[in-house]
């Protein structure tokens, strides 16, 4: 299993986040979910300007023998969606942190990030489901 | 597929294993006041000889009628092969199997009939079909509404000409799930839609039936026009062998219809008390992640010969569980099997006569009856093989008098359109000839001249 990268946050289901300067957030699913999946052939994805609320879903991922939602980890609307992601699905595979993004959301509010969880915590939460 | 059967020693095994008592503790879960032992007008069983005279007494009383009634379902000459093909032991169980590439024939049926429909309709993929047309209509009003995410109003608008047994059907499938059905005024001389509100909200949908239900033909690119400069979808639903003649829906407009849907009967299926019948959908390629049902594909594998899969399984309910695109889980095997031998069988030519010659003997019929004092064309213009007629006094007393005659003498439309006065639609398919025309027009003519005289 590759390193995480330390300057995002992450979440239960298996997303990542990070806090972009302009106030919004970007978020995609982790490298452990892109390969529990396999080989995505297909995302659908929300419409810019939706309104989003913290664990409601707002994607969903589908892969060749599995479907799942991607989750709003915070509320907030849709600021932005990786369009390319249309056209190329195995993004999410190839760059699950970078070229694989998936929603960027303008939060609402204030991130309680007490709900979010550390790289240490993830990590945590995937050894854990390893062992 | 193999027929495995088990004993009564292989059953108490599995029940042991499982940690139940007898099979009756598998239904457990039902409440014991929601169970009953007999059901109020359901009589005592009988055997199968008794079943056998009752059944055979009753058919005797249908008689063999000439049938001029379609509103929906029609009666075509079969070909003897097409069921001789469909029944044969590879075919006659042909649900979309679990182990769904062990059974390579079945699949490769089902891609050749999806090839066929997508070709007639005009447009990009087919499902391996729905339960029948009516409900074919409340899957497309879900599937538009999941396509168009942009339009929240779930208002689906329907074209005047659009099946009302449809429209109670996919009321009663879709009305549930937040979806709202409406309809555009119909023009009283013409049947079809009148002018197009300018309506600023736009429906998710707009649902065109072509030919009608009242067997006009519909300017359905206008209508599609109009639909789409409102941001809506188009939703065609449509008569197989109409296509051998009228403008496929992937064809409507500017830019088509974006789903297609219909009931596939006319294609090889009998007319046998309202079904099994099963129907048929098509859309184009941006929507194929929202049709619902099964898709067969075509692929290469690891030897480079081809074969067939099923393809796009994640839409489906066993991946997606509630967020499926359907609950519709299997489709009508069996029929659209017949379908596929009836398409190949005639080939296009072939179903092209059939349409002319329908076309043919509907507008014979119509001259024939409306030669009568007393019978009108309720709108004028073009029609395809059935068509409105408005009579100068109650339908059903007149249809009566004809089923004496053994004669289904029509579609009395007092029931589902009163509003329409006295009148009914008949239909003349390829399988009737002149003189059936002729005997069926003099029958009318006795009726209306004898009760003239008696009144006189």
């Amino acid at each position: 299993m590759s390193e995480l990268p330390g300057d995002l946050l992450y979440t239960n289901e298996h997303e990542w986040l990070r806090r972009e300067d302009d106030g919004t957030v970007t978020i995609g699913v982790t490298d452990h979910a892109q390969a529990a999946l396999g080989d995505l052939v297909y995302v659908e994805l929300p419409e810019v300007g939706q309104d989003v609320e913290s664990g409601g879903d707002m994607a969903v991922v589908e892969s060749v023998k599995a479907a799942s939602d991607v989750y709003a980890p915070i509320d907030g609307s849709v600021a932005a969606v990786n369009e390319d992601l249309a056209d190329d699905p195995e993004r999410i595979n190839a760059d699950p942190y970078g070229d694989g993004w998936i929603v960027k959301l303008q939060p609402s509010g204030a991130i309680d990030e007490g709900a979010l969880l550390t790289p240490a915590a993830y990590q945590a939460l995937l050894d854990e489901e390893d062992a | 597929m193999p027929f495995i059967p088990h004993t009564k020693e292989d059953t108490e095994e599995m029940l042991k294993t499982i940690g139940a008592p007898d099979l009756n503790a598998l239904f457990d879960e039902i409440p014991p006041d929601l169970l009953v032992d007999s059901l109020d007008g359901v009589p005592e069983a009988l055997s199968e000889m008794q079943i056998t005279r009752l059944m055979h007494k009753r058919a005797a009383r249908d008689g063999e009628p000439l049938c001029f009634i379609g509103a929906g379902a029609y009666e075509h000459h079969v070909p003897q092969a097409v069921w001789d093909i469909a029944t044969r032991g590879e075919f006659y169980s042909a649900y979309t199997p679990y182990q769904a590439e062990a059974s390579q024939g079945t699949l490769q049926t089902i891609y050749e009939y999806q090839t066929m429909i997508a070709e007639l309709t005009g447009l990009d993929v087919s499902n391996a079909s729905l339960y029948d047309g009516a409900s074919g209509l409340a899957e497309a009003a879900l599937m538009a509404v999941r396509s168009n995410r942009k339009n929240k109003s779930g208002r689906i608008l329907l074209a005047p000409g659009v099946n009302p047994t449809y429209e109670q059907v996919a009321l009663a499938i879709a009305g549930t799930q937040g979806i709202a059905f409406d309809r555009l005024t119909m023009d009283s001389a013409t049947g079809n839609a009148t002018t197009l509100p300018d309506d600023d909200a736009g429906p998710v949908a707009v649902v065109i039936q072509q030919p009608s239900f009242l067997g006009t033909l519909e300017d359905v690119d206008r209508l599609t026009d109009w639909a789409h400069a409102r941001g809506a979808l188009v939703i065609a639903v449509v008569n197989p062998t109409s296509l051998a003649l009228l403008k496929a829906p992937g064809h409507w407009g500017e830019n088509g219809a974006d789903i297609a849907i219909g009931e596939g009967q006319p294609l090889g299926v009998p007319l046998s008390s309202g079904g099994p019948y099963f129907g048929f959908m098509t859309c184009k390629q941006q929507q194929v992640r929202q049709m619902p049902g099964r898709i067969v594909g075509r692929t290469t594998d690891l030897d480079g010969e081809y074969g067939f899969t099923l393809t796009l399984q994640a839409r489906e309910q066993h991946i997606r569980r509630t967020k499926a695109t359907s609950n519709i889980c299997t489709n009508q095997g069996l029929a659209v099997t017949a379908a596929t031998v009836y398409m190949s069988l005639l080939g296009f030519d072939g179903l092209r006569n059939v349409a002319l010659r329908s076309h043919r003997n509907t507008a014979r019929l119509i001259a024939g009856l409306t030669s009568i004092d007393g019978i009108d064309r309720l709108f004028d213009g073009p029609h395809f093989h059935e068509v409105a007629l408005r009579l100068d006094r109650p339908v059903a007393p007149v249809l009566e008098e004809l089923a004496r005659q053994d004669i289904l003498g029509g579609y009395d439309l007092a029931g589902m359109m009163p509003e329409l006065g006295h009148a009914m639609l008949v239909c003349a398919t390829e399988t009737k000839v002149d003189a059936d025309i002729d005997a069926y027009v003099e029958a009318v003519e006795k009726i209306f001249t004898e009760e003239a005289r008696r009144s006189a």
